[in-house]
């Protein structure tokens, strides 16, 4: 595959989608994405862009008002929350996303809830993305630090085996130590197989280890490009802050 | 009036201010001042601290330690109200707007020391019923100012987003502050409401207050600001006018992330 030209085989893909969480305000206003198989795309833009949106709208979790969201080329535009992770789909909210007063090892057990023959393998290949999981199985999800607790949240949806995987901010509120681990494993997790969506906050970080990288501004496309050139365009940073920045 | 304000001195002067939540330092600096008559922007990538160091300025929330004043008087750890009366009012990202009250009542509310509020002067109406009078006219006037006359009489509930954020800044009015400090006037206001409330900030400037403002909106910032301070991470960054900031190296790794790492995770063209 060549610079920013778009996959051929898309896994999942996002085709003009408006969306909106009350009527009147759209914050997605016909938004294009496209992950194929084994791609780390990154999703980067300035605060209300409509980042965690875009993730939301293709996981079903705000109701998409016009556009299509499509699996392997069939539609799932408005499918639920069960049935995506059924299709493969999971997705990491950027908050609240382990059960805290549950133990590590039911949180992991959640996850494959659906399908509870996966269990055995899937803790397997969890213990070897994160053995610290698997050393403190038997505590309760509250007592993690901030940065497992965002490790237990992808264990649990890994458990599923998805196909892609969509994450929400997974370095949000962490040190800068334990973002350069979350983006570590992002990209260990993606070269054993699954695609993934980064929606992302540390804007360079992540340009630095996707693929291909989409610059959301207001609700729409603004740049798409691979990693590497869009982390060179002086655009995105006039994007961040104003027309004042522009490059010489 | 332009950049120069420094001449005239520091409205707002804080030093060593730091407010902690648990292991999480939401606020520490070393020093932090607003120049009388400018309109300061206060920036910063989310969780900087901007909207901390704006609750402890103001007393609504305390610092773990540090000293400020204003207009050379010593405020520090002053509770909100006083704080208030002493000439520093603040507005709020979610606009606090009384919902079951008229827009009018609203804004009447605001006015501070009615005498109508004492017990014995309660009882002789004639002490303060001037004084309401003087008040509502106030507000009259504010409402038309900011452009919601025909609104007086509406429930505060039924404004649009960008109505209440109006109301919040005429609110913030009704007492003459020297100060107005306004945490993100501009968010979620639509653009032809966004250039009135702009407007409206500059000539509160140019009659001789003073404005301190949080916002993300970097076009919004580089139109009306004086001068331009930038938090991460709980720090004073950068500092100068809009120009300067948005250039500086620092204030563009705190809004786009550091590099550090590059060369420890090369990006590769394609999946395998």
């Amino acid at each position: 595959m060549t610079a920013s030209e778009a996959p051929t085989v898309p896994v999942l893909e996002a085709r003009g989608v408006v969306a909106s969480y009350l009527p009147g305000v759209d914050i997605l206003r016909g938004c294009n994405l496209i992950v194929a198989e084994g791609e780390l795309v990154g999703v980067i833009g300035p605060n209300g862009a409509g980042k965690s949106t875009l993730v939301k709208a293709l996981f079903g979790l705000v109701p998409v008002r016009d556009g299509s969201v499509w699996l392997r080329g069939e539609e799932i535009t408005g499918q639920k929350g069960h049935d995506m992770v059924r299709s493969r789909i999971g997705y990491v909210p950027q908050t609240k996303n382990v059960f805290g007063t549950l133990t590590v090892v039911d949180n992991l057990r959640m996850g494959a809830y659906l399908e509870p023959e996966r269990f055995d393998a899937g803790i397997e290949a969890v213990g070897e993305l994160f053995p610290v999981l698997l050393e403190r199985r038997h505590e309760r999800a509250d007592r993690l630090s901030g940065g497992q607790r965002q490790m237990l949240a992808v264990a649990r949806a890994l458990m599923a085996e998805p196909a892609v995987l969509l994450l929400d901010e997974p370095s949000a509120g962490l040190s800068p130590a334990l973002q350069d681990e979350v983006f570590a494993w992002v990209q260990t997790l993606n070269a054993s197989g699954t695609a993934v969506v980064m929606v992302e906050q540390n804007a360079r970080r992540c340009l630095q280890v996707c693929h291909r990288g989409y610059v959301l501004d207001q609700g729409t496309n603004a740049y798409t490009a691979t990693g590497h050139e869009l982390l060179h365009d002086p655009k995105v940073i006039e994007l961040y802050l104003g027309a004042l920045a522009k490059a010489e | 009036m332009s950049a120069d304000a420094t001449t005239n001195g520091a409205i707002l002067q804080a030093r060593g201010m730091r407010r902690a939540f648990g292991g999480l330092v939401a606020v520490d600096v070393e020093s932090f001042s607003v120049m009388r008559g400018s309109i300061t922007a206060l920036i910063g990538p989310n969780g900087a601290g901007k909207t901390t160091l704006f609750n402890v300025l103001t007393g609504f929330e305390r610092a773990d330690h540090g000293e400020w004043t204003f207009d050379d008087r010593d405020v520090s750890g002053w509770p909100a109200y006083r704080i208030a009366r002493a000439g520093m009012v603040r507005t709020f990202q979610i606009p606090k707007a009384l919902a079951r009250m008229s827009v009018l009542e609203n804004m009447k509310l605001a006015a501070q020391t009615q005498r109508g509020e004492g017990f014995f002067p309660a009882l002789l109406r004639r002490l303060w019923c001037d004084e309401e009078a003087r008040i509502e006219a106030r507000g009259v006037e504010l409402l038309e100012w900011v452009g919601l006359a025909k609104q007086r009489d509406d429930y505060a509930g039924t404004l649009s987003g960008g109505q209440r954020k109006l109301l919040e800044l005429g609110r913030a009015l009704m007492t003459n502050p020297r100060l107005v400090m306004l945490d993100e006037p501009t968010a979620g206001v639509n653009p032809a409401l966004t250039e009135q409330l702009l407007d409206r900030i500059r000539s509160v400037r140019d009659e001789g207050a003073t404005v301190l403002f949080v916002e993300h909106d970097m076009d919004v910032v580089g139109s009306i600001s004086d001068r331009v301070i930038c938090m991460a991470q709980g720090s004073v960054i950068a500092e100068g006018t809009a120009a300067e900031v948005v250039a500086d190296p620092q204030v563009i790794d705190a809004y786009l992330g550091e590099r550090h790492g590059e060369a420890a995770m090369p990006t590769s063209e394609g999946p395998t």
